[in-house]
């Protein structure tokens, strides 16, 4: 068999997916049996002519981790789906934005203020903010930096993408999953989640025995005002465990710590929008009758961010976009009436 | 005057990517070099608005290497919110677990990253600097033990933390359950382990590089010093301490100039924004900022383990305490100002690192069910610190009263050192380009330079391949002139 070609690229990534990969240890020297890595900055020397070298489609499979955060990004990826066969969103951000994607609930503007304006900590007389093309007058030289994008974006928002693998990180059981899938000889179809499980993680967690058939709460809680009984369904406990509506894969490792599961490995098959069904879900076990309307207000607002319990790992992928993306369809239809 | 830029770039991580502009003049010779760091994802605003019980899931994710500081940083921030002191057992596992993740990261950086550079040689084929490299110096039966032992220890810390990438286990005022009895055992098993790690790569680095003139030569040399200001967490004896403490102050002469509680941090520590990077540069309020240069009239410190021990006194546990005395009495007593020492400084740091492992797994403590305080204040404001692998790490919340955050303030070790590695780049690039002629010198010098501040760099260096450096020119257009790939 021919080694597979894997290119390897990230782009707003806190280099987790990375770290995951090495924890294979021992076993790396059998993924660079089967595979050769073209291109790879974080492990190779990285050249991006080397990149437009390549004859198009000559890359067996470029893996893309992070979400679009910057032009560069954006340039990076369009350049590595010309040039690759396949193209894998490698984790939770690239996939579906990921905990950096939460800063779609901000714009640009704000987001910048709140870093090199706002910070108690900053001394910044001039209000200097990083610029894309800085003069240095003296030096009659220009430095440049790629551009901070409006919103952050999902891989598949910005190109064609054929697989995804779940997890913030994916576990390295994930990743040699994954791996196979893409060396088989039938590939799964195109638009697959690969390498985790397809069932929810409450079909691999460990309390799975205590959950009951019918879950019914009448309070929430955040996870801080409790301690959690580590041998009992954590959701029966009113903590918000996402694990019925989350992908399973990663072994319920947070749950084994008696943590509830935050949604890192996002949605099951066939849900568009994970907050969504979160949201749905949770008014399902809610034991309040029509007439409690006011009973079940008081239960829900115990949460003061729902954005940030449902919707942690998935923001920039939901049906909601985030805030600047709302603005900028509202500007959009604006600009459509006035045609 | 037509000077000409080059960019190096891109050189790669802590939090992203990272770029090296350089800028000639008429004659090719180094005007100026910056450092640039092109990434930004804006973690301060994007707080705003969660719970704060959320801030140690998602601080994590502001770097996969070392989310277990950036945890625990934002836990103790927790416990200060709501005051609410954890019980001495959970405070014990928590120190544990944290030295258990310092011990592995310094030996991956030791073995996989920075290593090579002396294990293998600075003169060596830039080919041969790596972990293969490594394994024929010192035996492929050694390395696969140190690989073994860092996965056990990453395997124990799944198993304290939930998980090892973005630890989940850290809760305001405790942590999220206790440890089981055969966890305990475990635990203790692997103590004695992670303490002969540590003590193998100490003898290694005396055999190698204490045993090789031009290794330490090199160390000393004047390319790799800078004489700037050091930070570094101490507990009550002026002792390093990596997960509590106070944080001191040293100039350049080895003065204490001060000591301050981390929630006292603002009087100390301010930032300054350059236009042209997205990283924002801390410097010590009191002296102020005088741009890019070293010396006592520059506000510009160091953290990392060099600056650590040159901030402390000493090492808290016995075997680490010989090689802080030893490490000191070769190079020429307190402060050391050589980067490259940050090395020598972190094979001290694993020592110390493993004999508290030990100590913490000893300790009947760890057994206790008491693990949680729940007695919470209102919260307003919460301030916590670490130092992480590469340097003082301070996470601060402001919330509303139902715990909801309002204003995130993270300084982290990149930001404290930005500015000294910023010194190490312009004092290589002039002292190595000469009338346009780049010297394959100058790769060496950036990448050593780097490397003995920041391992996540490094792993673009020595992970699987080379340092992934290019060289652009570009006339004062910014027309590219010229691309130059020292490698090949």
């Amino acid at each position: 068999m021919n080694k597979l070609k894997v290119a390897w690229y990230w782009c707003a990534s806190c280099g987790g997916c990375e770290e995951s990969f090495v924890d294979l240890s021992e076993e790396l020297v059998e993924f660079f049996e089967s595979a050769d890595l073209v291109f790879c900055p974080v492990a190779t020397d990285f050249k991006k002519e080397d990149v437009e070298r390549l004859p198009d489609a000559s890359v067996d499979v470029a893996l893309i981790n992070g979400g679009i955060r910057l032009s560069e990004h954006e340039e990076m990826v369009k350049l590595l789906r010309r040039k690759s066969k396949i193209v894998v969103a490698y984790g939770t951000c690239s996939s579906w934005g990921g905990i950096p994607g939460l800063s779609n609930l901000y714009n640009k503007e704000e987001i910048l203020r709140a870093k090199y304006l706002d910070p108690p900590s900053i001394n910044n007389p001039t209000h200097a903010v990083p610029a894309e093309r800085t003069r240095l007058t003296k030096l009659g030289a220009n430095l440049e930096l790629p551009a901070f994008l409006d919103s952050l974006l999902p891989l598949n928002a910005v190109i064609d993408v054929d697989y995804y693998i779940p997890g913030c990180p994916p576990t390295p059981e994930v990743f040699k999953n994954a791996l196979k899938a893409l060396i088989s000889e039938k590939l799964p179809p195109k638009g697959s989640i690969i390498g985790a499980s397809d069932k929810s993680l409450c079909d691999e967690c460990p309390l799975n025995s205590t959950k009951p058939e019918k879950i019914l709460l009448k309070e929430l809680k955040r996870p801080h005002e409790t301690i959690a009984d580590a041998k009992k369904c954590l959701l029966t406990q009113g903590l918000l465990c996402l694990g019925p509506v989350t992908r399973g894969g990663c072994g319920a490792l947070c749950i084994k710590a008696a943590m509830q599961c935050t949604g890192c490995f996002g949605p099951l098959d066939g849900i568009a929008d994970y907050g969504g069904k979160a949201i749905s879900f949770i008014g399902t076990i809610m034991d309040y009758s029509p007439a409690e309307e006011e009973e079940l207000e008081r239960a829900y607002s115990k949460i003061k961010d729902w954005v940030g319990v449902v919707y942690k790992y998935t923001l920039p992928a939901s049906k909601l976009g985030g805030r600047v993306r709302r603005e900028k369809t509202k500007r959009q239809e604006e600009a459509e009436i006035d045609e | 005057m037509s000077s000409r830029k080059i960019v190096i770039d891109p050189i790669t991580r802590l939090e992203g990517h990272g770029k090296i502009a350089i800028i000639l003049d008429d004659e090719g010779n180094c005007l100026r070099a910056y450092f640039q760091v092109p990434e930004l994802r804006g973690f301060e605003k994007f707080l705003q608005g969660r719970h704060a019980e959320d801030a140690p899931i998602i601080t994590p994710r502001i770097c996969g290497v070392c989310p277990t500081a950036h945890h625990t940083a934002s836990v103790k921030a927790l416990d200060d919110l709501y005051k609410a002191p954890p019980p001495s057992p959970a405070l014990k596992i928590r120190e544990m677990f944290y030295n258990l993740f310092m011990l592995e990261d310094h030996a991956l950086h030791f073995y996989v990253l920075s290593g090579p550079d002396f294990i293998v040689g600075p003169d060596a084929p830039r080919a041969e600097r790596n972990i293969v490299g490594v394994m024929n110096k010192v035996g492929k039966e050694l390395v696969l033990r140190i690989i073994t032992i860092r996965k056990r220890i990453r395997k124990m810390m799944e198993i304290i933390g939930g998980r090892t990438i973005h630890p989940v286990f850290g809760m305001p005022g405790g942590i999220s359950r206790p440890l089981s009895i055969e966890q305990v055992k475990e635990i203790r098993a692997l103590a004695d382990e992670a303490l002969s790690l540590s003590l193998i790569t100490l003898e290694m680095f005396k055999k190698i590089v204490l045993g090789n003139k031009s290794y330490l030569q090199l160390i000393e040399s004047e390319a790799y010093t800078h004489r700037t200001y050091y930070m570094g967490m101490v507990d009550g004896k002026n002792r390093v301490n990596f997960y509590d403490g106070l944080i001191r102050v040293i100039d350049p002469k080895g003065r204490e100039i001060a000591k301050f509680h981390p929630s006292k941090y603002l009087e100390h520590i301010s930032e300054r924004v350059e236009p042209w990077t997205y990283v924002t540069f801390t410097y010590l309020r009191k002296v102020g900022w005088k741009g890019f240069i070293d010396g006592e009239n520059s506000g510009i410190y160091s953290v990392a383990p060099l600056a650590r021990l040159n901030a402390s006194e000493g090492m808290a546990t016995p075997i680490a305490q010989e090689a802080f005395e030893e490490m000191y009495e070769s190079l020429g007593g307190r402060p050391v100002h050589y980067t490259l020492a940050n090395h020598w400084a972190r094979v001290i740091e694993m020592i110390y690192a493993a004999e508290r492992v030990k100590e913490l797994s000893e300790d009947p403590e760890i057994e206790s069910k008491d693990i949680r305080n729940t007695n919470f204040s209102e919260p307003s404001v919460g301030i916590g610190a670490v130092e992480a692998p590469r340097g003082t790490l301070i996470h601060h919340y402001e919330t509303d009263e139902n715990g909801v955050i309002k204003r995130a303030n993270l300084l982290v070790a990149t930001q404290h050192n930005a500015a000294r590695i910023s010194l190490s780049i312009d004092k290589a690039a002039r002292s190595l380009i000469r009338k346009g002629e780049i010297s394959d010198g100058l790769l060496n010098m950036v990448e050593m330079a780097f490397r003995a501040y920041d391992p996540c760099l490094a792993c673009a260096t020595h992970e699987y391949g080379s340092m992934p450096l290019s060289f652009y020119l570009y006339d004062q257009r910014g027309n590219l002139k010229k691309i130059l790939h020292p490698n090949g």
